[in-house]
Protein backbone atom coordinates (compact mmCIF):
# COMPACT_ATOMS: atom_id res chain seq x y z
CA UNK A 1 0.00 0.00 0.00
CA UNK A 2 1.23 3.49 -0.78
CA UNK A 3 2.06 6.02 1.92
CA UNK A 4 -0.86 8.30 1.08
CA UNK A 5 -3.46 5.53 1.20
CA UNK A 6 -2.15 4.41 4.63
CA UNK A 7 -2.53 8.04 5.71
CA UNK A 8 -6.10 8.18 4.36
CA UNK A 9 -6.97 4.99 6.26
CA UNK A 10 -5.46 6.42 9.46
CA UNK A 11 -7.53 9.60 9.11
CA UNK A 12 -10.66 7.50 8.53
CA UNK A 13 -9.81 5.48 11.67
CA UNK A 14 -9.54 8.68 13.72
CA UNK A 15 -12.95 9.84 12.45
CA UNK A 16 -14.37 6.39 13.23
CA UNK A 17 -12.86 6.62 16.71
CA UNK A 18 -14.59 9.97 17.29
CA UNK A 19 -17.93 8.51 16.18
CA UNK A 20 -17.49 5.45 18.45
CA UNK A 21 -16.68 7.62 21.51
CA UNK A 22 -19.69 9.80 20.68
CA UNK A 23 -21.95 6.72 20.44
CA UNK A 24 -20.64 5.43 23.79
CA UNK A 25 -21.28 8.84 25.41
CA UNK A 26 -24.78 8.76 23.98
CA UNK A 27 -25.40 5.29 25.37
CA UNK A 28 -24.07 6.37 28.76
CA UNK A 29 -25.84 9.73 29.04
CA UNK A 30 -29.05 9.00 27.13
CA UNK A 31 -31.12 10.93 24.58
CA UNK A 32 -31.88 13.83 26.92
CA UNK A 33 -28.21 14.84 27.10
CA UNK A 34 -26.45 13.65 23.93
CA UNK A 35 -28.18 12.56 20.74
CA UNK A 36 -26.74 9.59 18.85
CA UNK A 37 -24.39 10.20 15.88
CA UNK A 38 -26.95 8.72 13.46
CA UNK A 39 -29.85 10.84 14.73
CA UNK A 40 -27.66 13.97 14.69
CA UNK A 41 -26.46 13.34 11.15
CA UNK A 42 -30.06 12.73 10.02
CA UNK A 43 -31.21 16.00 11.64
CA UNK A 44 -28.25 17.83 10.06
CA UNK A 45 -29.35 16.48 6.66
CA UNK A 46 -32.92 17.73 7.29
CA UNK A 47 -31.57 21.16 8.24
CA UNK A 48 -29.48 21.35 5.06
CA UNK A 49 -32.58 20.59 2.96
CA UNK A 50 -34.91 22.99 4.80
CA UNK A 51 -35.49 26.58 3.64
CA UNK A 52 -35.53 27.95 7.19
CA UNK A 53 -31.90 27.00 7.82
CA UNK A 54 -30.07 28.82 5.02
CA UNK A 55 -30.83 32.45 6.01
CA UNK A 56 -29.22 31.69 9.40
CA UNK A 57 -26.16 30.10 7.81
CA UNK A 58 -25.90 33.07 5.41
CA UNK A 59 -26.11 35.53 8.33
CA UNK A 60 -23.25 33.82 10.15
CA UNK A 61 -21.24 33.53 6.94
CA UNK A 62 -21.74 37.22 6.14
CA UNK A 63 -20.75 38.31 9.67
CA UNK A 64 -17.67 36.07 9.49
CA UNK A 65 -16.74 37.44 6.06
CA UNK A 66 -17.02 41.11 7.11
CA UNK A 67 -15.15 40.44 10.35
CA UNK A 68 -12.32 38.67 8.49
CA UNK A 69 -12.04 41.48 5.90
CA UNK A 70 -11.83 44.10 8.66
CA UNK A 71 -9.34 42.03 10.69
CA UNK A 72 -7.18 41.48 7.59
CA UNK A 73 -7.18 45.12 6.48
CA UNK A 74 -6.32 46.51 9.92
CA UNK A 75 -3.91 43.67 10.71
CA UNK A 76 -2.02 43.97 7.40
CA UNK A 77 -1.84 47.77 7.63
CA UNK A 78 -0.75 48.01 11.27
CA UNK A 79 1.48 44.92 10.99
CA UNK A 80 3.33 46.34 7.97
CA UNK A 81 3.89 49.70 9.70
CA UNK A 82 5.12 48.08 12.94
CA UNK A 83 7.30 45.59 11.06
CA UNK A 84 8.92 48.32 8.97
CA UNK A 85 9.95 50.40 11.96
CA UNK A 86 12.17 48.53 14.39
CA UNK A 87 11.52 50.61 17.54
CA UNK A 88 7.72 50.65 17.09
CA UNK A 89 7.74 46.90 16.56
CA UNK A 90 9.84 46.24 19.68
CA UNK A 91 7.58 48.48 21.75
CA UNK A 92 4.36 47.03 20.36
CA UNK A 93 5.10 43.29 20.43
CA UNK A 94 4.62 42.60 24.18
CA UNK A 95 1.52 44.83 24.18
CA UNK A 96 0.06 42.83 21.27
CA UNK A 97 0.87 39.51 22.94
CA UNK A 98 -0.77 40.75 26.16
CA UNK A 99 -3.89 41.79 24.21
CA UNK A 100 -3.88 38.41 22.45
CA UNK A 101 -4.20 36.47 25.69
CA UNK A 102 -6.82 38.71 27.30
CA UNK A 103 -10.27 37.15 27.63
CA UNK A 104 -11.87 39.49 25.10
CA UNK A 105 -15.28 38.16 26.03
CA UNK A 106 -15.05 40.55 28.99
CA UNK A 107 -15.38 43.42 26.52
CA UNK A 108 -18.56 42.08 24.94
CA UNK A 109 -20.90 44.39 26.91
CA UNK A 110 -18.87 47.38 25.66
CA UNK A 111 -19.33 46.22 22.06
CA UNK A 112 -23.07 45.88 22.68
CA UNK A 113 -23.23 49.37 24.20
CA UNK A 114 -21.39 50.86 21.23
CA UNK A 115 -22.90 48.91 18.32
CA UNK A 116 -26.28 47.79 19.66
CA UNK A 117 -27.77 44.36 18.96
CA UNK A 118 -27.34 43.02 15.46
CA UNK A 119 -24.88 42.33 12.69
CA UNK A 120 -22.52 45.21 13.56
CA UNK A 121 -21.88 43.92 17.09
CA UNK A 122 -21.14 40.40 15.81
CA UNK A 123 -18.78 41.70 13.13
CA UNK A 124 -16.98 43.96 15.60
CA UNK A 125 -16.63 41.17 18.14
CA UNK A 126 -15.32 38.75 15.51
CA UNK A 127 -12.89 41.37 14.17
CA UNK A 128 -11.34 42.19 17.57
CA UNK A 129 -10.63 38.47 18.01
CA UNK A 130 -9.04 38.06 14.57
CA UNK A 131 -7.11 41.30 14.18
CA UNK A 132 -4.34 40.64 16.72
CA UNK A 133 -2.94 37.37 15.32
CA UNK A 134 -2.99 38.84 11.79
CA UNK A 135 -1.10 41.91 13.07
CA UNK A 136 1.50 39.82 14.95
CA UNK A 137 2.17 37.47 12.01
CA UNK A 138 2.36 40.35 9.48
CA UNK A 139 4.68 42.34 11.72
CA UNK A 140 7.09 39.42 12.10
CA UNK A 141 6.95 38.65 8.37
CA UNK A 142 7.82 42.22 7.40
CA UNK A 143 10.49 42.45 10.11
CA UNK A 144 12.21 39.29 8.87
CA UNK A 145 12.31 40.11 5.14
CA UNK A 146 15.73 39.44 3.72
CA UNK A 147 17.31 42.94 3.47
CA UNK A 148 18.94 41.92 0.17
CA UNK A 149 15.47 41.88 -1.43
CA UNK A 150 14.84 45.48 -0.44
CA UNK A 151 18.30 46.59 -1.57
CA UNK A 152 17.74 44.85 -4.91
CA UNK A 153 14.50 46.75 -5.40
CA UNK A 154 16.32 50.02 -4.72
CA UNK A 155 19.09 49.11 -7.15
CA UNK A 156 16.51 48.28 -9.83
CA UNK A 157 14.80 51.62 -9.18
CA UNK A 158 11.43 50.10 -8.32
CA UNK A 159 8.69 52.44 -7.07
CA UNK A 160 6.84 51.85 -3.76
CA UNK A 161 3.89 50.17 -5.52
CA UNK A 162 6.14 47.86 -7.51
CA UNK A 163 8.17 47.02 -4.39
CA UNK A 164 4.95 46.16 -2.57
CA UNK A 165 3.52 43.88 -5.28
CA UNK A 166 6.77 42.30 -6.49
CA UNK A 167 8.78 42.01 -3.28
CA UNK A 168 6.87 42.63 -0.04
CA UNK A 169 3.78 40.61 -0.90
CA UNK A 170 5.46 37.45 -2.24
CA UNK A 171 8.04 37.48 0.57
CA UNK A 172 5.49 37.84 3.37
CA UNK A 173 2.59 35.83 1.91
CA UNK A 174 3.33 32.52 3.69
CA UNK A 175 3.40 34.16 7.13
CA UNK A 176 0.31 36.22 6.33
CA UNK A 177 -1.59 33.05 5.41
CA UNK A 178 -0.48 31.52 8.74
CA UNK A 179 -1.86 34.61 10.50
CA UNK A 180 -5.08 34.36 8.54
CA UNK A 181 -5.40 30.69 9.56
CA UNK A 182 -5.08 31.49 13.26
CA UNK A 183 -7.21 34.61 12.79
CA UNK A 184 -9.96 32.63 11.05
CA UNK A 185 -10.47 30.29 14.03
CA UNK A 186 -10.62 33.16 16.51
CA UNK A 187 -12.87 35.30 14.31
CA UNK A 188 -15.35 32.42 13.96
CA UNK A 189 -15.28 31.92 17.72
CA UNK A 190 -15.95 35.64 18.23
CA UNK A 191 -18.86 35.69 15.78
CA UNK A 192 -20.45 32.56 17.30
CA UNK A 193 -20.09 33.84 20.87
CA UNK A 194 -21.68 37.08 19.68
CA UNK A 195 -24.61 35.12 18.29
CA UNK A 196 -25.01 33.04 21.45
CA UNK A 197 -25.54 36.11 23.62
CA UNK A 198 -27.52 38.67 21.77
CA UNK A 199 -28.87 37.84 18.35
CA UNK A 200 -32.02 36.78 16.58
CA UNK A 201 -30.36 35.24 13.56
CA UNK A 202 -27.39 33.04 12.75
CA UNK A 203 -26.10 29.59 13.68
CA UNK A 204 -25.32 30.62 17.28
CA UNK A 205 -28.92 31.76 17.68
CA UNK A 206 -30.17 28.41 16.31
CA UNK A 207 -28.12 26.63 18.98
CA UNK A 208 -29.48 28.85 21.74
CA UNK A 209 -33.08 28.43 20.51
CA UNK A 210 -32.69 24.63 20.38
CA UNK A 211 -31.34 24.67 23.94
CA UNK A 212 -34.27 26.81 25.05
CA UNK A 213 -36.73 24.20 23.74
CA UNK A 214 -34.62 21.24 24.99
CA UNK A 215 -34.16 20.06 21.42
CA UNK A 216 -30.80 18.33 21.94
CA UNK A 217 -30.75 16.71 18.48
CA UNK A 218 -31.09 20.05 16.65
CA UNK A 219 -28.55 21.70 18.95
CA UNK A 220 -26.02 18.98 18.22
CA UNK A 221 -26.86 18.93 14.50
CA UNK A 222 -26.18 22.69 14.17
CA UNK A 223 -22.96 22.27 16.16
CA UNK A 224 -21.93 19.38 13.91
CA UNK A 225 -22.53 21.44 10.76
CA UNK A 226 -20.57 24.35 12.23
CA UNK A 227 -17.71 22.05 13.26
CA UNK A 228 -17.53 20.33 9.86
CA UNK A 229 -17.60 23.67 7.99
CA UNK A 230 -14.94 25.12 10.31
CA UNK A 231 -12.65 22.09 10.01
CA UNK A 232 -12.99 22.05 6.20
CA UNK A 233 -12.12 25.76 5.85
CA UNK A 234 -9.29 25.45 8.37
CA UNK A 235 -7.90 22.37 6.53
CA UNK A 236 -7.98 24.25 3.24
CA UNK A 237 -6.08 27.16 4.81
CA UNK A 238 -3.64 24.69 6.39
CA UNK A 239 -3.04 23.07 3.00
CA UNK A 240 -2.36 26.46 1.33
CA UNK A 241 -0.20 27.46 4.29
CA UNK A 242 1.95 24.31 4.06
CA UNK A 243 2.35 24.63 0.29
CA UNK A 244 3.41 28.28 0.51
CA UNK A 245 5.91 27.51 3.24
CA UNK A 246 7.41 24.62 1.31
CA UNK A 247 7.79 26.75 -1.83
CA UNK A 248 9.98 29.34 -0.11
CA UNK B 1 13.44 49.61 33.51
CA UNK B 2 14.66 49.67 29.95
CA UNK B 3 13.88 52.46 27.51
CA UNK B 4 11.43 50.22 25.64
CA UNK B 5 9.52 49.48 28.83
CA UNK B 6 9.24 53.22 29.57
CA UNK B 7 7.84 53.89 26.09
CA UNK B 8 5.36 51.04 26.55
CA UNK B 9 4.24 52.41 29.92
CA UNK B 10 3.84 55.89 28.38
CA UNK B 11 1.67 54.46 25.57
CA UNK B 12 -0.62 52.58 27.99
CA UNK B 13 -0.94 55.59 30.31
CA UNK B 14 -1.49 57.85 27.28
CA UNK B 15 -4.34 55.61 26.09
CA UNK B 16 -6.00 55.80 29.51
CA UNK B 17 -5.51 59.58 29.64
CA UNK B 18 -7.06 59.95 26.17
CA UNK B 19 -10.04 57.83 27.25
CA UNK B 20 -10.41 59.90 30.42
CA UNK B 21 -10.44 63.11 28.38
CA UNK B 22 -12.91 61.75 25.79
CA UNK B 23 -15.42 60.79 28.48
CA UNK B 24 -14.87 63.79 30.78
CA UNK B 25 -15.32 66.22 27.87
CA UNK B 26 -18.56 64.47 26.89
CA UNK B 27 -17.30 63.24 23.51
CA UNK B 28 -18.18 59.70 24.61
CA UNK B 29 -21.45 59.45 26.51
CA UNK B 30 -21.31 58.20 30.11
CA UNK B 31 -24.03 55.73 29.14
CA UNK B 32 -21.40 53.96 27.02
CA UNK B 33 -18.20 54.42 28.99
CA UNK B 34 -17.14 55.78 32.36
CA UNK B 35 -13.85 57.65 32.95
CA UNK B 36 -10.94 55.32 33.88
CA UNK B 37 -10.40 57.19 37.17
CA UNK B 38 -13.98 56.35 38.18
CA UNK B 39 -13.32 52.70 37.24
CA UNK B 40 -10.36 52.67 39.62
CA UNK B 41 -12.19 54.30 42.55
CA UNK B 42 -15.22 52.05 41.96
CA UNK B 43 -13.02 48.95 41.84
CA UNK B 44 -11.32 50.02 45.06
CA UNK B 45 -14.70 50.42 46.75
CA UNK B 46 -15.84 46.98 45.54
CA UNK B 47 -12.65 45.26 46.68
CA UNK B 48 -12.72 47.05 50.07
CA UNK B 49 -16.37 46.17 50.71
CA UNK B 50 -15.64 42.49 50.08
CA UNK B 51 -19.00 41.89 48.37
CA UNK B 52 -17.35 40.20 45.38
CA UNK B 53 -14.61 38.26 47.19
CA UNK B 54 -16.66 35.08 46.73
CA UNK B 55 -17.00 35.63 42.97
CA UNK B 56 -13.30 36.37 42.61
CA UNK B 57 -12.18 33.25 44.51
CA UNK B 58 -14.66 31.12 42.57
CA UNK B 59 -13.36 32.28 39.18
CA UNK B 60 -9.71 31.99 40.17
CA UNK B 61 -10.29 28.56 41.71
CA UNK B 62 -11.98 27.27 38.56
CA UNK B 63 -9.23 28.68 36.33
CA UNK B 64 -6.56 27.10 38.55
CA UNK B 65 -8.22 23.65 38.47
CA UNK B 66 -8.77 23.82 34.69
CA UNK B 67 -5.12 24.84 34.18
CA UNK B 68 -3.70 22.15 36.41
CA UNK B 69 -5.82 19.45 34.75
CA UNK B 70 -5.07 20.58 31.21
CA UNK B 71 -1.33 20.94 31.75
CA UNK B 72 -1.04 17.46 33.32
CA UNK B 73 -3.40 15.68 30.93
CA UNK B 74 -2.05 17.64 27.92
CA UNK B 75 1.53 16.66 28.75
CA UNK B 76 0.73 12.97 29.28
CA UNK B 77 -1.45 12.73 26.16
CA UNK B 78 1.10 14.71 24.10
CA UNK B 79 3.93 12.42 25.18
CA UNK B 80 1.75 9.38 24.44
CA UNK B 81 0.85 10.59 20.94
CA UNK B 82 4.48 11.44 20.25
CA UNK B 83 5.50 7.86 21.01
CA UNK B 84 3.25 6.52 18.20
CA UNK B 85 4.30 8.34 14.98
CA UNK B 86 1.50 6.88 12.88
CA UNK B 87 -1.21 8.02 15.30
CA UNK B 88 0.45 11.39 15.54
CA UNK B 89 0.45 11.92 11.77
CA UNK B 90 -3.24 11.04 11.57
CA UNK B 91 -4.14 13.32 14.50
CA UNK B 92 -2.13 16.33 13.28
CA UNK B 93 -4.82 17.89 11.04
CA UNK B 94 -7.40 17.48 13.83
CA UNK B 95 -5.16 19.14 16.40
CA UNK B 96 -4.37 22.11 14.14
CA UNK B 97 -8.02 22.71 13.26
CA UNK B 98 -9.29 22.07 16.81
CA UNK B 99 -9.55 25.73 17.73
CA UNK B 100 -11.71 26.45 14.67
CA UNK B 101 -14.54 24.44 16.25
CA UNK B 102 -16.60 26.65 18.54
CA UNK B 103 -16.70 24.28 21.56
CA UNK B 104 -18.47 26.90 23.46
CA UNK B 105 -21.84 25.77 22.17
CA UNK B 106 -21.48 22.65 24.31
CA UNK B 107 -21.52 24.70 27.49
CA UNK B 108 -25.31 24.84 27.98
CA UNK B 109 -25.39 21.09 27.32
CA UNK B 110 -22.75 20.52 30.01
CA UNK B 111 -24.83 22.57 32.45
CA UNK B 112 -27.76 20.35 31.57
CA UNK B 113 -25.71 17.20 32.27
CA UNK B 114 -23.68 18.24 35.34
CA UNK B 115 -26.09 20.78 36.81
CA UNK B 116 -25.52 24.40 37.73
CA UNK B 117 -22.17 24.17 39.51
CA UNK B 118 -18.46 24.62 38.88
CA UNK B 119 -17.99 21.41 36.87
CA UNK B 120 -19.26 22.63 33.46
CA UNK B 121 -17.07 25.73 33.66
CA UNK B 122 -13.99 23.72 34.57
CA UNK B 123 -14.82 21.31 31.73
CA UNK B 124 -15.00 24.15 29.16
CA UNK B 125 -11.80 25.74 30.49
CA UNK B 126 -10.13 22.32 30.24
CA UNK B 127 -11.40 21.68 26.68
CA UNK B 128 -10.02 25.07 25.64
CA UNK B 129 -6.67 24.72 27.33
CA UNK B 130 -5.71 21.06 26.94
CA UNK B 131 -5.08 21.06 23.18
CA UNK B 132 -2.66 24.00 23.39
CA UNK B 133 -0.66 21.92 25.89
CA UNK B 134 -0.79 18.78 23.69
CA UNK B 135 0.39 20.71 20.61
CA UNK B 136 3.26 22.35 22.49
CA UNK B 137 4.32 19.09 24.13
CA UNK B 138 4.54 17.54 20.64
CA UNK B 139 6.52 20.54 19.32
CA UNK B 140 8.88 20.36 22.28
CA UNK B 141 9.54 16.62 21.93
CA UNK B 142 10.04 17.08 18.16
CA UNK B 143 12.86 19.53 18.72
CA UNK B 144 15.03 17.24 20.87
CA UNK B 145 18.18 16.49 18.84
CA UNK B 146 18.74 12.81 17.99
CA UNK B 147 22.20 12.92 19.50
CA UNK B 148 20.71 13.30 23.02
CA UNK B 149 19.04 9.94 22.53
CA UNK B 150 22.33 8.35 21.61
CA UNK B 151 24.10 9.90 24.61
CA UNK B 152 21.38 8.53 26.91
CA UNK B 153 21.79 5.08 25.42
CA UNK B 154 25.56 5.23 25.76
CA UNK B 155 25.14 6.02 29.46
CA UNK B 156 22.58 3.21 29.68
CA UNK B 157 20.02 5.52 31.26
CA UNK B 158 16.68 4.05 32.25
CA UNK B 159 13.50 5.23 30.49
CA UNK B 160 12.48 7.24 33.58
CA UNK B 161 15.79 9.02 34.10
CA UNK B 162 15.98 9.73 30.37
CA UNK B 163 12.58 11.43 30.54
CA UNK B 164 13.46 13.37 33.68
CA UNK B 165 17.03 14.35 32.87
CA UNK B 166 16.96 14.74 29.10
CA UNK B 167 13.55 14.97 27.48
CA UNK B 168 11.71 17.25 29.90
CA UNK B 169 14.57 19.78 30.27
CA UNK B 170 15.15 19.81 26.50
CA UNK B 171 11.46 20.36 25.77
CA UNK B 172 11.06 22.88 28.62
CA UNK B 173 10.79 26.06 26.49
CA UNK B 174 7.90 24.60 24.49
CA UNK B 175 6.29 23.12 27.59
CA UNK B 176 6.38 26.58 29.12
CA UNK B 177 4.70 28.06 26.03
CA UNK B 178 2.03 25.38 26.46
CA UNK B 179 1.58 26.38 30.09
CA UNK B 180 1.27 30.07 29.16
CA UNK B 181 -1.35 29.36 26.50
CA UNK B 182 -3.21 27.01 28.86
CA UNK B 183 -3.51 29.79 31.44
CA UNK B 184 -4.82 32.23 28.81
CA UNK B 185 -7.29 29.71 27.35
CA UNK B 186 -8.51 28.55 30.77
CA UNK B 187 -9.30 32.17 31.66
CA UNK B 188 -11.18 32.67 28.39
CA UNK B 189 -13.13 29.42 28.81
CA UNK B 190 -14.11 29.97 32.44
CA UNK B 191 -15.02 33.66 32.16
CA UNK B 192 -16.97 33.18 28.93
CA UNK B 193 -18.95 30.32 30.54
CA UNK B 194 -19.74 32.51 33.52
CA UNK B 195 -21.12 35.07 31.09
CA UNK B 196 -23.63 32.65 29.63
CA UNK B 197 -24.91 30.81 32.67
CA UNK B 198 -23.34 30.40 36.08
CA UNK B 199 -24.09 30.38 39.80
CA UNK B 200 -21.52 33.16 40.32
CA UNK B 201 -18.04 34.35 39.41
CA UNK B 202 -16.51 37.42 37.78
CA UNK B 203 -18.04 36.87 34.33
CA UNK B 204 -21.45 36.40 35.94
CA UNK B 205 -21.01 39.59 37.98
CA UNK B 206 -20.14 41.56 34.81
CA UNK B 207 -23.14 40.16 32.90
CA UNK B 208 -25.36 40.90 35.91
CA UNK B 209 -24.12 44.51 36.07
CA UNK B 210 -24.66 44.87 32.30
CA UNK B 211 -28.24 43.62 32.54
CA UNK B 212 -28.93 46.13 35.31
CA UNK B 213 -27.34 49.11 33.51
CA UNK B 214 -24.81 49.29 36.34
CA UNK B 215 -21.93 50.66 34.25
CA UNK B 216 -19.78 51.54 37.28
CA UNK B 217 -19.59 47.96 38.58
CA UNK B 218 -19.30 46.53 35.05
CA UNK B 219 -16.31 48.66 34.05
CA UNK B 220 -14.65 48.30 37.46
CA UNK B 221 -14.78 44.49 37.12
CA UNK B 222 -13.57 44.59 33.51
CA UNK B 223 -10.59 46.64 34.65
CA UNK B 224 -9.97 44.10 37.40
CA UNK B 225 -9.89 41.18 34.95
CA UNK B 226 -7.67 43.06 32.48
CA UNK B 227 -5.17 44.05 35.19
CA UNK B 228 -5.21 40.56 36.76
CA UNK B 229 -4.64 38.70 33.48
CA UNK B 230 -1.93 41.16 32.38
CA UNK B 231 -0.15 40.73 35.74
CA UNK B 232 -0.26 36.92 35.44
CA UNK B 233 1.01 37.09 31.84
CA UNK B 234 3.87 39.40 32.79
CA UNK B 235 4.90 37.10 35.64
CA UNK B 236 4.89 34.07 33.32
CA UNK B 237 6.81 36.03 30.68
CA UNK B 238 9.45 36.95 33.28
CA UNK B 239 9.79 33.33 34.41
CA UNK B 240 10.06 32.20 30.79
CA UNK B 241 12.87 34.66 30.06
CA UNK B 242 14.76 33.36 33.11
CA UNK B 243 14.26 29.76 31.98
CA UNK B 244 15.50 30.57 28.46
CA UNK B 245 18.52 32.44 29.79
CA UNK B 246 19.45 29.52 32.02
CA UNK B 247 19.29 27.25 28.98
CA UNK B 248 21.66 29.59 27.15
CA UNK B 249 19.28 30.92 24.47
Amino acid sequence: MSRSSVYAIDIALVVLGIVVVWQLLHMGAGDVAISSPAATALRAGELLLSDAFWPHAAETGLALFYALVIALMIGLGVGTLLGGHRLSGDVAEPILVALYSLPKITLYPVILLVFGLGLEAKVAFGAIHGVIPVTIFTMNAVKNINPVFLRTSRVLGMGPMQTATHILLPATLPEIVSGLRVGFSLTLLGVIIGELFASHRGMGFLVMRAIGTHDVTTMMAVTLLLAVAAVLIASLLLYIDNRLHRRV
Amino acid sequence: MTRLAWIRLAIVLGAFAALEWLVQSGRISTHTMIPPTRMVTELWAILASGELTGDITQTLGNVAIACLLSVTVGFVVGAGIHAIPRLRRALDPFLTTYYAVPFFVFYPLLVYIFGMNNLPMIAIGFMFAVVAMIINTLNGLDKIPRVYDKVARMHQMSRASMALRIQIPAAAPNLFTGLKLSVAYAFIGVIASEFILAPGGLGYAIAFAYDNFDNETMYALMLFILVLVTAINMTLHYLEQRLLRRQGF
